[in-house]
């Protein structure tokens, strides 16, 4: 994948981490991602469209994402609640949105984001598309951002089949 | 004063009125995308509105340009993650008075709140 890709994602989950969590978090070294589990218990996905197409998950483990959510919204919501969904949902829209800013020349769009929250989850993406997978700590726990995106002329030429998610 | 917050997001609209609670405004009323805030705009007949861009059924964009058809002087903040020149112009030809990007610190949105309503009052 492009690095251009990758650094506005590094740059923007720590602009909202530092700024709506009040929260230092720590990059660390980036992986391409293999197979379709997910990495922790509760996933932030949202998709891309437009000039680059894919998705992008925030995964957490769940005691990691009960704290953050604490730190985001100022009270505690349990992981079974509308509200904990919510929440996650609004963390990974403010990361992709952020981050698709900083695409050069890219006229991109966001979906609304999806979240699902369970042990074993799968989330399948375009098997022609790697999966960079950027693990982070912070005080509250550790995280992992995934990225799979490409360019959408690419996705033309391929006609792989689009992203998915399912329970385990 | 009377406030909507158009947002699809429950967790932003709570930081939203956290802020506005600070800032002495209590009388807010909540609509969760563009199509239930096109329902509630006319009953409540608010004084400033903070728009989401990206909602279901119906995005910020489209409500504003919507609203802006019979409503053309109340004040509109966009509240957005979309922060490329090209929405920022957009949002503004539709009628948006003023803008913030998300994420955002409260004084940064209190600022463009204070800002937007000392210059509707001018």
């Amino acid at each position: 994948m492009d690095p251009q890709y990758i650094t506005p994602f590094i740059k923007s989950i720590q602009n909202v981490f530092s700024t709506m969590l009040r929260m230092p978090i720590t990059i660390n070294k980036p992986t391409i991602k293999k197979g379709a589990s997910a990495t922790y218990d509760v996933s932030g996905i949202i998709g891309m469209s437009g000039d680059v197409v894919g998705s992008v998950v925030l995964s957490f483990p769940k005691d990691t994402a009960q704290k953050l959510v604490t730190a985001f919204c100022g009270m505690e919501f349990p992981p079974d609640s509308p509200d904990f969904a919510d929440a996650v949902g609004e963390l990974v829209n403010m990361i992709s949105g952020s981050a698709k800013g900083m695409f050069v020349d890219k006229n991109v769009s966001i979906s609304c984001p999806s979240v699902v929250i369970g042990p074993g989850h799968h989330i399948n993406t375009r098997s022609d598309t790697p999966c960079v997978s950027i693990p982070c700590s912070t005080s509250q726990g550790d995280l992992a951002i995934e990225i799979a995106i490409r360019e959408a002329g690419v996705a033309a030429a391929t006609g792989k089949a689009p992203s998915s998610t399912r329970a385990a | 004063m009377k406030i909507m917050l158009v947002d699809d997001s429950k967790t932003m609209r709570s930081i939203q009125k956290s802020v506005l609670g600070q800032l002495g405004y209590s009388e807010i009323e909540e609509a969760c995308d563009g199509q239930d805030a096109l329902s509630k705009v006319g009953a409540f007949q608010p004084d400033l509105l903070l728009v989401d861009w990206n909602m279901p059924n119906m995005d910020g964009i489209t409500f504003v340009k919507h609203y802006r058809q019979t409503n053309k002087t109340t004040p509109i903040i966009m509240v957005t993650t979309e922060s490329e020149k090209s929405r920022v112009i957009e949002a503004i030809k539709a009628g948006v008075n003023n803008y913030v990007v998300k994420p955002f610190t409260p004084d940064a949105l209190s600022q463009r709140i204070t800002e937007t309503l000392t210059k509707k009052a001018a």
